[in-house]
């Protein structure tokens, strides 16, 4: 390696010396501030040296990583949420019995595993990537062990998260035993003359499927999510809903458009399916909850088949509905996740709808940026989410798949429903005045009201004022030819 | 930049009335009045400095454009003609008696309340103004959300229900239209590689004819959802019956009219010949929909329900109206929209009237108020004889110039039509007679209007009275955008006619008149 190959790959060097930094802190005094703080700083100091990056074009690291401005970007996005969730989780562990120290070495370390995934161009790397963010999502999702579905969400992921990771490898080992490489560029370069994939590279490629499909959560293999949704602490529900899909979708993005696997139609057909079921099977399921979190889980479900949608259009403009749907998908998710957390008290997290209702006039301000974050995610103006919504119908308008997208329409209104039905209980009247509960010293919560404050100025200004941000994917694309359609 | 300083106006005060509850509780209602009042100034200033329609005139009297988006050819336009600044006229004065009625009714959260009625206004405002289609969706929706929460917490005892029914309506209409916008961006795009969405550069798009009929029933959805036409009618009179006086006043008074709007400013330019295929069947549909909201009017025993119901039977002459094509009905779909705004709003109001004092909407148990107060009997006998037509009041003008108008167009539905004026007179003379002529079922004592309530109730008596007595100024405003509408029919009727000559040289007027409608059958 030589000197410029460590300067590209900064952020991910600052991640790994603030795991190791924050082990030996911990292992010589315990205190949560000083833990929090490196962490922050250290996903700041990340986030910066990303300007460092700006605008290049693609670095390779031979074989294993390349750094182009998708890449930086993605990281760029990955860093930011993790930084948020950062921020909303001081707050939430600061009233547990645990020891909260480790959490944010495993937040570090999944965020890295994130970060390696999205610059990944052989098969090695993105297994590591893939790797080192689920096992630390392992111990993540199980954190509070005292809590009533703690052992039950952790153990669910564990098994199925192996289970898909053994499927990954299969059809990894498929597609090395058919082509001889494991690199994105050889791949693309030894199946350029290929008409038709020939079964054991399409078996591989399932199998492929299956394992990063079972990442994304997308039907039919998302069984785990609202379980461990529901089990694992708010803050890691919203690091698993935001940075460990970026990870797994900047990958597959990468790797499709490397390989231009939209010419087989075969794939096209079962990421059609996938991405249908998940729209339906997301929402329906989400109307008979009652449980926020399983409500947000299902719809997160649903939201990635929207993504899908966009996935499909196979070109620029959809590529770029994606990275603009994620941020706007990010900046609602993590919010949504934010006042669930910040709502919380010490014996267990606020998610069911009892908890939420009258917020209105308990917390009017609470419920508003919660308000805003579910219209967000409904797809209504002057938010985020609308314009992401938007993007994606417009690529998929544009390449006339009007079977997605008249599903993706009859799918936000059924999404919609249940949305209101988390707002429509917000604003119910009180029937009693009730009794303020008891809450920690109000400077803890100081990072969550400000996190939150952020999260929802930018939402709305994403939603009225699109242009900076298109403008921003736009260059990104624009410098990274690749990802051109082909 | 008037235009944009309109919308400015409501939406900073919405956000000034909600923050200003902190400091006095009576401050949001005072901001709010404060807003609308300037801003009816305003328009009011507007169409008093409108210079004489010219013939071949630009109809456009203000417009304004930023670049919003500009990777997306999305553009932030608004423009003023005569159409848009009548409607302006009604929103702002229907707002500032929603302001006024809500004084005493709405105790709780009033602050929110303000807010949220401002913001219904400003969505409003926007969609009568932009002539861009990305921002038309925009404010189509921002006057959606609003409105729910208005319904929503501020509503009668059934207000989840119907909040909910009309968000899910609305919200599902309004997604179909956004494809069919979407559509239209990529066909005008694929053709010249100017990919925009304003409005006057899509209007030259040429469409093949099963795209533009596809494209014309995304639009048509969203519209006739929001008028709304009878099959998808059911959200109207829950969402009416249940809302706060304020919240039925704007649904009725103005955003039915956006759908009506939509239709004339919209479907008519964009898909001239794939409305001519449509109208026979739109225009049944509004036969459908007068007589059927007739009947249901009639069998009603909620007072704001019922009046809910003649909202579906008046704005059946609307559609009926805009699928004539010809400048006499719309003339007449104008006057209905801003004359059935008063009269249906003024009928809701005096319902919120009633409700103050009784706390039920039941017929049943209201009776012989004309003695006991006068005055309220005086207003609701104008009302009551505005919604059955009678000459000399608004919706006389306007439901005549229509039924002209659709004669021309189709005489049998127009025969069929007009049965809809004798069911109006029964349901509009069966209110008069319950509530304030039959001896009263109970002894209770009711006050009489106050001055608040006067001061409501007779602007809207001398308007109604001005649009029946002298309705030519608002005629001559609207007049121009009206024949900009037509002007793709026009040209159509000019090919038609020529063919006519080319047969029959020399015909009378009034023939070819005639002669027009006949041949217009087979396309």
């Amino acid at each position: 390696m030589t000197q410029t190959d460590f300067l590209y790959l900064m952020p991910l060097i600052i991640l790994t010396v603030a795991a190791l930094v924050n082990m030996l802190v911990v292992a010589a005094w315990r205190n949560h501030k000083i833990i929090y703080v490196i962490t922050a700083v250290s996903f700041v100091a990340a986030f910066l040296s990303l300007f460092e990056l700006r605008g290049i074009t693609a670095y390779t690291i031979d074989p294993l990583f390349v750094i182009d401005s998708f890449g930086v970007f993605y990281i760029g996005l990955i860093l930011a949420t993790s930084l948020l969730i950062s921020m909303l989780s001081y707050a939430y562990f600061e009233q547990r019995e645990e020891q909260k120290e480790e959490y944010y070495i495993l937040l570090i370390l999944s965020t890295l595993g994130a970060c390696t995934l999205v610059i990944s161009t052989h098969f090695a790397s993105l297994f590591l990537g893939l790797e080192v963010l689920s096992v630390a999502l392992y111990s993540l999702i199980s954190y509070l062990r005292g809590r009533e579905h703690s052992d039950e969400a952790g153990v669910k992921y564990l098994i199925l998260a192996a289970f898909s990771s053994a499927f990954l490898l299969f059809g990894m080992a498929l597609v090395y035993f058919s082509l001889g490489t494991m690199s994105f560029g050889g791949i693309a370069a030894a199946i350029t003359d290929l008409p038709t994939l020939p079964l054991l590279l399409l078996t591989g490629f399932g199998m492929m499927i299956v394992g990063i499909g079972f990442k994304l959560s997308v039907v039919p293999f998302h069984m785990w999510t609202p379980d461990v949704y529901e089990g694992a602490p708010a803050p890691v529900t919203a690091f698993i809903a935001t940075v460990s899909k970026a990870g797994v979708l900047g990958i597959l993005i990468r790797f499709f458009m490397e390989v231009d696997g939209f010419r087989y139609p075969t794939l096209l057909t079962i990421f059609t399916i996938v991405a249908i079921a998940s729209m339906i099977a997301g929402n329906l399921l989400a109307l008979m909850q009652t449980n926020v979190k399983r409500i947000l889980a299902y719809s997160s479900i649903s939201h990635l088949g929207y993504l899908l949608v966009a996935f499909l259009a196979g070109n620029q403009m959809g590529v770029e509905a994606i990275t603009f749907y994620l941020v706007a998908y990010f900046i609602t998710t993590v919010g949504a996740f934010g006042v669930v957390a910040m709502l919380s008290d010490t014996e267990r997290d606020a998610e069911l709808l009892e908890d939420y209702r009258s917020l209105l006039w308990r917390r009017p301000w609470t419920a508003t940026a919660f308000t805003a974050m579910l219209l967000s995610l409904a797809g209504i103006p002057l938010t985020a989410g609308f314009v992401g919504k938007f993007y994606i119908l417009a690529a998929g308008v544009n390449t006339q798949q009007w079977l997605l997208v008249s599903m993706l329409v009859l799918n936000s209104i059924i999404g919609l429903y249940y949305y209101i039905k988390i707002i429509a209980v917000m604003f119910q009247q009180p029937e009693a005045e009730a009794e303020p509960r008891e809450r920690l010293r109000p400077s803890i919560y100081l990072a969550s009201v400000g996190t939150l404050a952020v999260l929802t100025l930018l939402l709305v200004l994403v939603g009225v004022y699109p242009a900076a941000l298109v403008d921003a994917i736009q260059n990104i694309f624009s410098s990274a030819p690749a990802f051109v359609a082909k | 930049m008037i235009l944009l300083w309109m919308i400015v106006i409501l939406m900073a005060g919405g956000l000034l009335a909600w923050l200003s509850k902190k400091w006095h509780p009576v401050l949001p209602r005072w901001i709010a009045l404060f807003a609308v009042l300037t801003d009816f100034i305003l328009a009011v200033y507007l169409w008093l400095s409108t210079p004489a329609a010219t013939l071949g005139a630009s109809p456009w009297l203000v417009q304004l454009e930023i670049p919003w988006v500009p990777q997306w050819g999305v553009n932030f336009i608004l423009a003023l003609d005569g159409l848009s600044l009548l409607m302006l006229l009604l929103t702002f004065f229907i707002g500032i008696l929603a302001v006024l009625i809500s004084w005493r009714e709405i105790k709780v959260k009033t602050g929110f309340f303000h807010f949220n009625l401002l913001w219904v206004l400003a969505g409003i405002t926007g969609v009568f103004l932009t002539m861009d289609l990305f921002l038309f969706y925009f404010f189509w929706e921002v006057m959606l959300i609003p409105m729910y929460f208005l319904i929503g917490v501020w509503g009668h005892a059934n207000r989840n229900y119907a909040a909910y029914k009309f968000f899910l309506f609305t919200q599902a209409s309004g997604l179909l239209m956004l494809l069919a916008i979407l559509g239209l961006y990529f066909i005008h795009g694929s053709q010249n590689g100017n990919y925009t969405f304003n409005y006057f550069e899509l209007l030259g798009t040429t469409l093949a004819p099963e795209a533009a009929r596809l494209l014309m029933f995304g639009f048509l959805a969203a519209f006739l959802v929001k008028l709304p036409v009878v099959p998808f009618h059911s959200w109207l009179p829950d969402a009416h019956s249940e809302a706060p006086t304020a919240g039925s006043v704007i649904l009725a008074g103005l955003l039915l009219k956006t759908g009506a709007y939509g239709l004339l400013r919209f479907v008519l330019p964009l898909f001239p010949t794939a409305t001519v295929e449509f109208a026979p069947w739109a225009m049944l549909l509004g036969v459908v929909g007068i007589i059927y909201g007739a009947i249901l009017a009639y069998s009603q025993t909620d007072l704001k329900r019922l009046v809910a119901y003649t909202s579906v039977s008046h704005m059946g002459f609307v559609i009926l109206g805009v699928f004539a094509f010809n400048e006499w009905a719309l003339q007449g779909v104008v006057m209905q929209m801003i004359a059935h705004g008063l009269s249906t709003g003024a009928l809701f109001i005096i319902a919120g009237f009633l409700y103050e004092r009784l706390h039920t909407r039941d017929i049943g148990q209201m009776g012989g108020f004309w003695a006991k107060a006068p005055k309220m009997g005086v207003i609701a006998l104008v009302f009551v004889m505005a919604s059955l037509g009678l000459p000399g009041l608004g919706n006389f003008i306007a439901e005549f110039l229509t039924l002209v108008g659709s004669w021309q167009a189709n005489n049998w539905l127009t025969v069929f039509a007009t049965i809809g004026l004798v069911l109006a007179t029964a349901y509009s003379l069966r209110i008069m007679q319950k509530v304030f002529y039959e001896p009263a079922p109970t002894d209770h004592p009711l006050a009489d209007l106050n001055v608040r309530e006067m001061l409501i109730a007779v602007p809207m008596v001398v308007l109604i009275l001005w649009l029946g007595l002298y309705p030519q100024p608002v005629l001559d405003t609207a007049t121009p955008s009206i024949n900009q509408q037509l002007q793709a029919y026009q040209e159509l009727e000019v090919k038609e006619e020529k063919v006519a000559v080319v047969e029959e040289k020399a015909e009378e007027q009034s023939i070819k008149q005639t002669k027009r409608e006949n041949t217009k059958v087979p396309l």
